[in-house]
């Protein structure tokens, strides 16, 4: 049985009350009334005095610019309103994805009956702990937006759909109850999946047959079925539907690979800080070698559907799919390349050695990058269209990950306490002790 | 220096497995192993030094690249460049995401040729090469261990009779 050691656990406690207190200051920073967004701009542009001097002579003679002008007051503001809740949104969602990888991966290695990984199910099981926790405040979240609380999904104002024709076409799938209740179906039968298989999985452990075990193959099996259906409608519903005119067939795809990656990714870096605990004796370098290789695997993958999706709308020049990449490579060209680096060009290069993947202290390292790049992949999927160019990762950003790391270390190190590390009920658990390659 | 060797025929991989760490734990030289197909881990067991082919492929990968990366700009960009789709630019980055696929094709075009062709090479294998195996059954169901002799002859025959092979012959190799 593991022990969830108090360092780590102050660690996290630290972490949330740090996240929650930026959070919070974020929140009460952000601009209350369009003077004080007025005040911004006007500090903003002092280091610029020509635009200044151009800009006065406009606004005092013209009538038209002075209502361009207040427009444009009026948009940063509701840009930098969104902006700490937009921070909240991408960690609370990246951290919740993450942990639905590791479960549709648990459930491929289940279906595929996989005998390298059952020593690692556990582990598993301790991440998709943060499921429930994870989207309960997703779910928050997305109540939240639905009472009009924040301006994230555009097209849930009546003001904005009223002139606007595009949305009014899709107001039969995007409207706020379908969409909560989509919501609220998908999050549910996740949970189930996890609960339930969770549940069989410690049964088997004093089990006499088989029976929890295979319960668990059929359950997965359906699951998938399920997964791979609600997993598309949720990238449009929460984050496609960010665009509310942009679409991308690829794109579920891509954001699945995205989260999937991150989730292998955890479990790796979980199994291997267990490991240097002393925990799990019978996971040895092969193991760890074959979730390196997912890793670098799926990064790949990963880049394959976002260079595909990109090529496509890149070549075509279609106004309204082009824009997309338009906005992101013009005002966010550091985020934007810097996290293609992140997320192809170094697990390329550090996880293509068949040595370096055995290699504990390399593949965390390749681990924290492709974190920090698939988080910021999130990044630019969701700033674009909630704060535009009022980007900056700062105070509410890294508060929002610090709270939502320290949340997951506490839930998923609590979750592991809760059964031995190794299910030893599995049937295929004696070939993955041994498994050499 | 006597020629001789053994062959020590075996007919199944796991007894040839265990085989061959016995022989090579009794410190007899293991010439070369024939085998019907390829046996998992046997490399390992026989001590043969790790292949060193995902190197040689990495650097034909990236020679791949590099040419892949100067045809393209030859061709589209400075031979004579190409208006296709509305995207005239005549500058190499510029028009890079759509050389992508073909620098890609080209990395996996050569490396796994390249690859293929070395790989042929160093096992010394091509068109109307003789056969080098001893024993045809090697190419059916048996598996052979070619062992030199060195010292007591006698000895080592009756050690491969205990590792369980089911044919031991001594040869003269020319």
């Amino acid at each position: 049985m593991y022990t969830f050691s108090s360092k780590l656990k102050t660690f996290s406690l630290i972490l949330m009350v740090i996240g929650a207190i930026g959070i919070g200051v974020g929140f009460w920073s952000a601009p209350k009334t369009v003077e004080e967004v007025e005040t911004i701009l006007l500090e903003e542009s002092h280091g610029h005095h020509d635009q200044v001097a151009s800009h006065d002579a406009h606004a005092s003679h013209d009538a038209h610019a002075d209502a361009a002008h207040q427009e444009h007051v009026n948009h940063v503001f509701h840009q930098l309103q969104n902006k700490p809740w937009a921070a909240f949104y991408v960690a609370c969602i990246f951290f919740m994805l993450l942990s639905v990888g590791v479960l549709a991966f648990y459930a491929i290695q289940q279906v595929a009956l996989a005998g390298w990984s059952p020593i690692l199910f556990r582990v598993m099981e301790g991440i998709t702990a943060y499921l429930l926790p994870g989207s309960i405040i997703f779910l928050l979240v997305l109540v939240l937006s639905g009472a009009h609380m924040n301006h994230l999904f555009t097209w849930m104002d009546p003001e904005v759909v009223a002139h606007d024709h595009l949305i009014q076409g899709k107001s039969g799938y995007l409207n706020v109850v379908f969409f909560l209740i989509r919501a609220v179906l998908f999050l549910g039968v996740w949970n189930l999946y996890r609960i339930f298989s969770r549940k069989n999985s410690i049964a088997q452990d004093e089990a006499e047959g088989s029976t929890f075990y295979k319960k668990n193959f059929k359950m997965s099996a359906s699951f998938l079925v399920f997964f791979i259906v609600s997993e598309s409608l949720m990238s449009w519903d929460w984050i496609m539907s960010l665009d509310p005119h942009w679409y991308s067939t690829l794109f579920a795809w891509y954001v699945f690979a995205s989260f999937f990656v991150s989730g292998i990714t955890a479990i790796a870096m979980v199994t291997i800080y267990l490991k240097s605990k002393g925990y799990l004796e019978q996971v040895n370098t092969s193991h760890i070698h074959d979730l390196a290789k997912f890793m670098f695997g799926i990064s790949i993958f990963w880049t394959y559907l976002w260079f595909s999706q990109f090529m496509l709308i890149w070549y075509s020049d279609i106004p309204e799919e082009v824009t997309y990449f338009v906005t992101r490579i013009e005002h966010y060209k550091l985020p934007f390349f810097g996290m293609l680096a992140m997320n192809f060009i170094f697990p390329l290069l550090i996880l293509i050695n068949t040595d370096f993947k055995r290699l504990s202290w390399i593949v965390v390292m390749a681990g924290i990058v492709i974190l920090a790049g698939h988080y910021i992949d999130f990044y630019n999927m969701v700033m674009p269209a909630t704060v535009g160019d009022q980007w900056f990762i700062g105070l509410p950003e890294i508060s929002a990950i610090l709270f939502f790391l320290g949340l997951f270390i506490f839930v998923v190190f609590t979750a592991l306490t809760k059964a031995p590390l190794v299910a030893k009920g599995n049937p295929l658990m004696e070939e993955s002790k041994h498994f050499h390659y | 220096m006597s020629n001789k060797v053994i062959h020590a025929i075996y007919n199944d991989d796991d007894v040839l497995m265990d085989a061959v760490k016995q022989t090579r734990a009794a410190h007899h030289h293991i010439e070369e192993v024939y085998t019907p197909f390829p046996v998992h881990g046997l490399d390992k067991a026989m001590g043969l030094a790790p292949t060193r082919i995902a190197i040689a492929s990495f650097i034909y990968g990236l020679t791949g690249l590099a040419v892949y990366t100067a045809l393209i700009n030859y061709v589209m960009i400075n031979d004579w460049p190409q208006d296709i789709g509305g995207k005239p630019s005549f500058s190499f980055i510029d028009n890079m995401p759509a050389f992508v696929p073909i620098m890609f094709e080209g990395t996996v075009f050569f490396a796994a040729h390249l690859m293929v062709i070395t790989f042929y090479m160093r096992s010394k294998l091509w068109p109307f090469k003789k056969a080098e195996n001893p024993d045809v059954r090697t190419t059916d169901d048996h598996f052979l261990m070619e062992v030199g002799v060195h010292g007591n002859e006698e000895e080592l025959v009756s050690f491969f009779k205990s590792t369980g092979a089911v044919e031991v012959k001594v040869i003269e190799k020319h």
